[in-house]
């Protein structure tokens, strides 16, 4: 079973004439771990909406773990993102009026899957996972708007793997940190999805970071509609 | 949705101070509402029960509500007396049980003077058929004695023992002052919220006496008869001005009612008391529906500070709502989030609000029955009050729809990816 499969998809946007994406097939085995890039503006933050199923696409199938999405209801989307995806975002990825530590749990209080999956429960889930990226204990119970941007990082990609999820979307999450920072995160994030056998697709417009994925993707090459803007 | 909810009470409790600054708002609106419908409520009842126990009264013919106003709230002037015979003759139909007569016409500063009989103090009812109890003294049985209402006692000082001098009509000027013949205070009423705490009783008798060397309204010049000749005189008055009568039966009050207003001697008018204070109090009832209307609108003006509070809030947490959408939340949990924050305020507020209400009017309630003779009554929130309660927190409800409403369509229009 792969873990994304996405065949004859087409999207456009409300009210508009001009096709936003055509993906005639794009694939994603599971534990693979995806590189996909291309310039702002050419579809990438549809994309990933339209894999977390906030979105729907005018035709065509997105399959997740063998599930097509287009099949399901808004509601049984948004139980699906809950229960399958977790998602990492460019910067300000975390509730600030929160605990660095409930951040993390967020995804156990929305999805009763996750919580069971958090070995050996969602509490010391969290903190060995947080322990595991280097945060210390003193910052559990400070609010998370107390913490420093890469700290905001690394809790944010804590929360995006608890639980288990057999998908990552990562948007940009390296954008806000330094190059020597980037490195380490991205490492980090590599490691976390290997641990928890995660496919993991890792969007950015930064080509230099191709070199650490097993695949790297062009949207434009994908994507028809994409090709037949920029032509 | 529980963990929305959950996540709901922790994001306001991270705005405090916003959200609770528009809580107060909600709450002193609501507690203002709630104020004017309470005295409103109470105010009626205090004037619906300013008699009580009266089966009809009698004046000449005049409209109800005039007569109401000169016989019980003693305000305005009686365009006709009643001649004593007529009263003797509506006093002593078989039907009639008492029957207290009533002389108005003077005034002791500003206070209406009432002359009577000591039956009043026995016959006399207000509120739930309470009876007037005297602070100090009691009737009065000699001719130049008074009994003073509770609020004439404490505004002017007024103890037992004191002499006072009467006025003739309301003005203020020593003219026509019967000072040559004072009254010695005998009694002080306790205060009843009704216009008896405003009134200076004396007997009829001596309402005559005071008048017994005046001709058309003046003192007769020349003429003086000193206080300890009236004695001599037949005090007996010619007319008075009203009369309160008491049945036997209530079932007979119809055919007293008849009785009087088709009597031969003079045209007489006989009215029930509840009625005619409901007529008046419908003219009255213009002003206080306005003030409930002015403070309706206080309530929403609250209300539409909280919608705007909410509103403005949105599009700091634009990104707090994105990221509970990846996290599972839908547009359906963010509405409800959104518009659950709204009813928590607004609830919130009502009920400080009647809290506070309550609280107010316990502390008050001392100070409006002496300074107005409105009394409040320390008790559970009336029907209309709960009525209004309900308004305000559906009214609520539906301020907080909008930023709910508002907070679907961006979370379906911005997906995971808010657009700042």
């Amino acid at each position: 079973m792969l873990a994304l499969k996405i065949t004859d998809l087409v999207y456009r946007w409300p009210r508009q004439t001009t096709t936003c994406l055509d993906i005639p097939r794009f694939e994603a085995a599971q534990g693979e771990r995806i590189f996909l890039h291309g310039p702002s503006g050419s579809g990438k933050s549809t994309l990933l909406g339209l894999l977390g199923g906030v979105a729907t696409p005018e035709t065509g199938r997105i399959e997740l773990l063998g599930q097509d999405l287009t099949q399901l209801g808004s509601h049984a989307r948004d139980r699906f993102r809950a229960d399958h995806t977790g998602f990492l975002f460019q910067q300000f990825n975390l509730l600030p009026w929160l605990s660095a530590l409930d951040n993390v749990l967020l995804p156990c209080t929305f999805s009763a899957r996750r919580k069971l999956r958090a070995e050996p429960d969602s509490r010391s889930a969290a903190a060995t996972l947080m322990a595991q990226l280097d945060l210390d204990a003193a910052l559990w119970n400070k609010p998370a708007a107390e913490l420093s941007v890469g700290q905001q990082q690394r809790l944010a990609a804590a929360r995006a793997v608890i639980g288990h999820p057999e998908i990552l979307i990562a948007d940009e999450p390296t954008s806000a940190l330094d190059a020597e920072r980037q490195q380490i995160f991205i490492d980090l994030l590599l490691r976390e999805a290997a641990a928890v056998g995660a496919t993991l697709i890792f969007v950015s417009h930064d080509r230099r970071l191709a070199a650490h994925f097993d695949r790297a993707v062009a949207l434009d090459e994908i994507n028809r509609a994409g090709a037949r803007a920029s032509a | 949705m529980k963990a929305v909810l959950r996540l709901a009470a922790l994001s306001a409790w991270s705005r405090r101070l916003t959200l609770g600054l528009t809580l107060i708002a909600v709450m002193l609106a609501t507690t203002l509402l709630l104020t004017v419908e309470r005295i409103r409520v109470d105010a009626r009842q205090s004037f619906a029960q300013s008699v009580s126990g009266v089966d009809l009264v009698v004046g000449a013919r005049t409209g109800a509500v005039q007569l109401m106003l000169y016989a019980v709230f003693h305000s305005g002037a009686a365009s006709n007396n009643i001649g004593w015979t007529s009263y003797q003759a509506i006093a002593g139909h078989p039907a009639v049980e008492w029957a207290v007569p009533l002389s108005l016409g003077d005034s002791h500063r500003g206070y209406a003077v009432l002359g009577t009989s000591p039956d009043y103090f026995r016959h006399f009812r207000f509120g739930e058929r309470e009876a007037l109890r005297f602070t100090v003294g009691g009737p009065f049985a000699g001719v130049f004695e008074t009994v003073v209402g509770s609020e004439v006692a404490a505004r002017l000082g007024y103890a037992l023992g004191q002499e006072i001098t009467l006025s003739h009509g309301f003005s203020e000027a020593g003219m026509s002052e019967h000072g040559d013949k004072p009254f010695r205070i005998v009694g002080i009423l306790g205060a009843t919220g009704t216009p008896v705490d405003r009134t200076v009783h004396v007997g009829l008798e001596a309402i005559t006496a005071l008048h017994l060397d005046w001709v058309g309204g003046a003192p007769m010049p020349g003429l003086n008869i000193p206080p300890q000749l009236v004695a001599k005189f037949d005090l007996q008055p010619k007319e008075i001005t009203a009369a309160l009568l008491g049945l036997k039966q209530r079932s007979d009050v119809f055919r007293m009612q008849r009785f009087v207003n088709e009597f031969r001697g003079e045209p007489l008018l006989a009215v029930l008391p509840g009625v005619a204070l409901d007529e008046l109090w419908q003219a009255i009832g213009v002003v206080e529906n306005t003030l409930l209307a002015i403070s309706a609108l206080v309530v929403l003006v609250g209300l539409a500070g909280l919608t705007a509070t909410l509103l403005a809030g949105l599009n700091e947490r634009r990104r707090e709502l994105a990221i509970l959408r990846a996290l599972g939340a839908g547009p359906r949990d963010l509405f409800l989030m959104l518009t659950a924050e709204g009813l928590l305020v607004t609830a919130l507020g009502a009920l400080l609000g009647l809290a506070l209400t309550s609280l107010g009017s316990s502390l008050a309630a001392p100070w409006l029955l002496q300074r107005f003779g409105v009394v409040l009554g320390a008790r559970l929130p009336g029907s209309g009050e709960l009525e209004l309660l309900g308004l305000v927190i559906a009214t609520g409800l539906l301020a907080g729809l909008v930023p709910g409403w508002r907070a679907w369509r961006m979370s379906l229009a911005d997906g995971l990816t808010p657009r700042l």
